[in-house]
């Protein structure tokens, strides 16, 4: 009967640990409005998570820009339909790659130093600390973090895809030799502005929720070893990786469903 | 002064990220163009729409005019039924018609407005009664291939 109890064990863990996590997350909303009340901590933060991701969004929006470009001028000359090339770059950007590469660069560059920084408080007893003086580091640790990660993800992937599309520009009417006005107005002719950048824009944002939540539950759950902050950072990074992956499925299943 | 050109960093970042959704939707999306500017509606009936999608444009003499808003199909006289909204500073003769038309040889489908010549023009509600459907490549091929086995049928019938 050891097997049986063996599943039953496993099971039981799965559920509990969702179970901590969705409870972790109400907790969490239920701290923000305090947050918003001493919104010098977000901006602190927003600088933490948002400023300091932007060197690596912007140089990683421009590469993809230009290769994007590139890659799809060859595909698209084929039919001869190059005039079309900075559509194309421009709906995959915003679209798909700009929140779902913003959310995987974001979740490696700055959930995984939420997850250090808090776990290493937890290490250092700073949170217990915070807790014997009557603080609820919930409001005080996790809130500002939480909404400075939901702001900073928009607005980092809406940078990507400007940033993208300005790349593409370079490589199609720079070095390729496209129209700059076909370039352009193709673009306004086939991007809708709601249905498009809005729906990319409604994405970041989720997927900023989930990265950010999913950072901070894992340093706040975290062993407080080394051995512990070291797996938590691991794993904010892989389940933020393959969560943001599956919800960007969902999101893209429900917007641009063909109706 | 630490906590100040936080803030000013802050500012600057929240600032960058507007200025790239401003140009994202006014350079790289359609928000300049279609979205204010009072519209009217019309609608036109098509026995085939082929491959017309919802917020394909309306064009007359290739200049947009409008966009298709919705299309149904009507269960009686099994036509597609289309609805336009034209803008209003544009107003076509009564007598105008419809055609579906393809940008390209395989690019998206369009309606395009010929102007007729009647005095009067048509107001919101109004059913565009001259259309002519789009064409479906199956059809012209098939119609060709008919024409060229008759021409067959022919030359083979002189030779006897």
């Amino acid at each position: 009967m050891n097997w049986l109890a063996a599943i039953g064990a496993w099971a039981l863990r799965g559920l509990g640990s969702w179970g901590r996590s969705a409870l972790f997350f109400v907790d969490l909303m239920a701290a923000l409005p305090a947050a918003l009340r001493r919104f010098g901590l977000v901006v602190s933060q927003i600088h933490a998570i948002g400023n300091r991701s932007l060197v690596i969004i912007l140089a990683s929006g421009m590469a993809v820009g230009f290769v994007l470009a590139l890659q799809m001028y060859y595909a698209l000359a084929t039919y001869g339909a190059a005039e079309s090339l900075g559509l194309v770059v421009n709906l995959s950007l915003v679209r798909e790659l700009g929140p779902v590469v913003t959310a995987l660069l974001f979740a490696g560059r700055a959930g995984t130093s939420l997850t250090a920084e808090i776990g290493l408080m937890k290490a250092g007893e700073q949170i217990a600390a915070l807790e014997l003086m009557a603080i609820d580091p919930r409001q005080r640790v996790l809130a500002p973090r939480f909404l400075a990660g939901a702001i900073s993800m928009p607005l980092l992937a809406i940078m990507f895809s400007g940033i993208g599309i300005s790349g593409a520009w370079v490589v199609a009417v720079g070095l390729i030799g496209i129209d700059p006005g076909n370039f352009w107005s193709i673009q306004q002719s086939g991007v809708d502005v709601w249905r498009d950048v809005g729906n990319g824009v409604i994405k970041s944002g989720v997927f900023g929720i989930i990265c950010t939540a999913v950072a901070l539950y894992q340093g706040y759950v975290t062993e407080a070893t080394p051995e512990g902050v070291a797996y938590a950072t691991t794993r904010t990074v892989v389940i933020s990786s393959l969560s943001v992956l599956g919800m960007d499925f969902i999101l893209t299943a429900l917007m641009f469903s063909t109706r | 002064m630490a906590k100040k050109s936080i803030e000013t960093l802050v500012g600057l970042f929240v600032l960058m990220g507007i200025a790239a959704l401003l140009f994202v939707a006014l350079k790289a999306a359609n928000l300049a163009s279609f979205t204010n500017g009072q519209t009217y509606g019309l609608q036109a009936r098509f026995d085939n729409i082929g491959g017309l999608k919802v917020r394909a444009p309306v064009r007359s003499a290739g200049v947009v005019v409008g966009r298709v808003t919705s299309i149904k199909l009507d269960p009686k006289t099994y036509q597609g039924v289309v609805s336009l909204q034209i803008s209003s500073g544009v107003e076509f003769p009564k007598d105008s018609s419809a055609k579906i038309l393809t940008a390209g040889l395989l690019g998206d489908q369009y309606i395009g407005i010929d102007p007729g010549a009647d005095e009067k023009n048509f107001v919101a509600g109004d059913v565009i009664k001259q259309t002519q459907s789009a064409i479906v490549l199956e059809n012209l091929i098939g119609q060709m291939l008919l024409s060229k086995a008759g021409d067959a049928g022919n030359e083979n019938g002189d030779k006897k």
